[in-house]
């Protein structure tokens, strides 16, 4: 059984092919890094597979499920769990309400327009303890909007992983942090257990490398070469992709 | 006792004793319609301040409720009869209205809501069979709930009252609810929210549902208030006054859309006494809302206050930072 299982997915934008044919399958607690230049697709693949956007043919499926025709929101029940490149959160709420509206999303408790929220204290531990897991829990009460990129980029995290996920997918996790701050993710990063599987895209290749055992490298739309680290920076096409010929 | 809880109780001491200070029937049943008048702003303001969504079509459904009572009442059937087909009757308009609007958000949703009110006021004035058209309906009388008679104005008042309390309390229930917060993630990251997990466009359709009862509410209030209904009831500009009171008193807080109708029916049935040109007055202050304070008047005030209270001085010991999530905003702050 693949944990997240992509074939032949196609998607165009009126005359301009994003992906073609991708093709990947990923294993159970695998960390898988997607690379390739800007404008390969990789983001794409990502909506596609979380369901933002239809793909035009091909299909996805998470532990043999079929996904393809799920909506976005019905994937993240399933376990599908991702974050954003350009970061997607709540700036006038705090980094609390921020993972408890990550914990509401999968409960029935949202539907309630009864009860108060601030007495949901199992919905409240919950999210201290995903806070606390990224290291912020001394800022749990801090206005988003008072806290830094990396503090943000960490709570993306963190409400990433409040839902348990059995994939996670994780947009450039590293992008515009400081070096401080990239060590700080990459532990979190590492820390994280076998059931959850990983597949991230990421273009800082010191940290990346380390973290993945599989790489696929996208260009234009295509996934060109795939395997492990080896392989892929031995391969002559990497090299053609990033330098030229 | 904490600053806020005190200026509710005065609030309160101040709205059941209206009777007792203000002078004469007129300025009673002008209470009686500001009450009114805030219910149909708080309608609004779910859609406005928690859900990101403006719309233009709420007299729409304003006008439904009472032409509803009102055309039941001209056939003879009860009261109780006629509130419940009134209920009934605007929340499935309501359904509809959602179901057409939510198609679209931003422009898209307040051009629909603006086309289907004008639908319901274009009903109004020309379905002269069943409303009268530009007569109007007439209502034969109010209701004696429990054998209290509504005749008076100031029993009118405080049956007004009580409707009134109750649905500023179910909105603050409401929007500090789980669903509540789901509503206003929705209203902030609707992305984000369906990658949650979250079903942006039901949640949003649930908001319209309960936006829909409170003007629905209002609508029924309404009839019985004026004893009559006829088409500029329905018009676009009454959904316009709706969506003003709730912007220039504060979307997003629930005292902000009751300090809206204050101002705007103040300046309609008091002022308008004294000024002609009442309208442009009205256009006046709203442009000075938007300019001072563009928040609104509530949330623009509660940020004059803390700025005076910090020049003033530092915050004494043990007093709750401005700035911890346990410190949910009382009613009438911003929404976080």
């Amino acid at each position: 059984m693949t944990a997240l299982s992509i074939r032949k997915l196609e998607k165009s934008f009126g005359g301009l092919r994003v992906t073609r044919g991708v093709d990947l399958a990923i294993q159970p607690g695998e960390r898988r890094l997607i690379i390739g230049p800007n404008g390969a697709g990789k983001t794409t693949l990502f909506n596609l597979v979380t369901g933002e956007l239809r793909p035009d043919t091909g299909s996805v499926a998470l532990f043999d499920q079929e996904l393809t025709r799920l909506p976005a929101r019905r994937r993240a029940h399933l376990g599908l769990s991702r974050t954003y490149q350009i970061i997607t959160l709540f700036p006038k709420d705090t980094l609390l309400r921020n993972v408890t509206l990550s914990l509401l999303g999968l409960s029935p408790l949202r539907w309630n327009p009864l009860l108060r929220l601030e007495r949901q204290r199992h919905l409240i531990e919950q999210a201290e303890h995903a806070l606390a897991r990224v290291g912020l829990g001394h800022l749990a009460h801090r206005p988003l909007a008072e806290t830094s990129y990396g503090e943000r980029r960490r709570v993306e995290i963190a409400m990433a992983l409040a839902q348990n996920p059995r994939v996670l997918l994780l947009d450039e996790p590293f992008a515009g942090l400081s070096v401080d701050e990239r060590r700080d993710v990459k532990t979190l990063l590492f820390g994280i257990p076998r059931d959850v599987t990983i597949v991230m895209i990421e273009h800082d290749m010191d940290v990346a490398l380390d973290f993945a055992e599989r790489i696929s490298v996208m260009h234009f739309g295509e996934v060109v070469v795939e395997g492990t680290r080896a392989e892929v920076v031995a391969d002559p096409r990497t090299k053609e992709i990033y330098f030229g010929e | 006792m904490t600053a806020p809880r005190v200026a509710l109780a005065a609030a309160l001491v101040a709205l059941v004793t209206v009777p007792l200070w203000v002078p004469g029937d007129y300025y009673i049943s002008v209470c009686s319609q500001i009450l009114i008048y805030a219910v149909f702003a708080l309608g609004i303001d779910v859609l406005i301040g928690y859900a990101g969504l403006v719309s233009l079509g709420h007299a729409g459904l304003f006008g439904l409720a009472s032409y509803t009572v009102a055309v039941c009442l001209a056939a003879g059937v009860g009261h109780v009869a006629a509130i419940a087909a009134a209920l009934v009757v605007t929340l499935a308009g309501t359904a509809v209205f959602a179901g057409l609007s939510l198609r679209a958000t931003g422009i898209g949703f307040i051009m629909i809501t603006l086309a289907l009110g004008q639908i319901m006021w274009g009903l109004a004035y020309r379905w002269v069979s069943i409303t009268g058209g530009d007569n109007g309906i007439t209502v034969p009388g109010r209701p004696a709930p429990f054998g209290l008679r509504l005749d008076a104005p100031s029993h009118f008042y405080y049956a007004t009252l009580a409707v009134f309390l109750l649905t500023v309390v179910a909105t603050w229930v409401f929007v500090h609810s789980p669903f509540g917060a789901s509503l206003k993630g929705t209203r902030d990251q609707p992305r984000r929210m369906t990658a949650l997990g979250y079903h942006v466009w039901l949640i949003r359709f649930y908001a319209c549902m309960f936006s829909g009862l409170l003007t629905t509410i209002a609508g029924i209030l309404f009839v019985y208030y004026a004893e009559f209904i006829s088409p500029p009831t329905v018009q676009l500009t009454s959904s316009a006054e709706g969506v003003l009171m709730a912007i220039s008193g504060g979307s997003g807080t629930l005292l902000g859309p009751i300090v809206g109708s204050i101002l705007v029916e103040i300046v309609k049935n008091v002022a308008s006494a004294y000024i002609a040109r009442w309208n442009m007055m009205l256009g006046a202050i709203f442009v000075a809302i938007v300019i001072f304070m563009p928040e609104g008047l509530v949330p623009g005030t509660t940020r004059l206050v803390r700025r005076a209270l910090k020049l003033r001085g530092p915050i004494p010991a043990g007093a709750p930072a401005p700035t911890t999530a346990a410190a949910e905003p009382a009613p009438g702050e911003p929404a976080p």
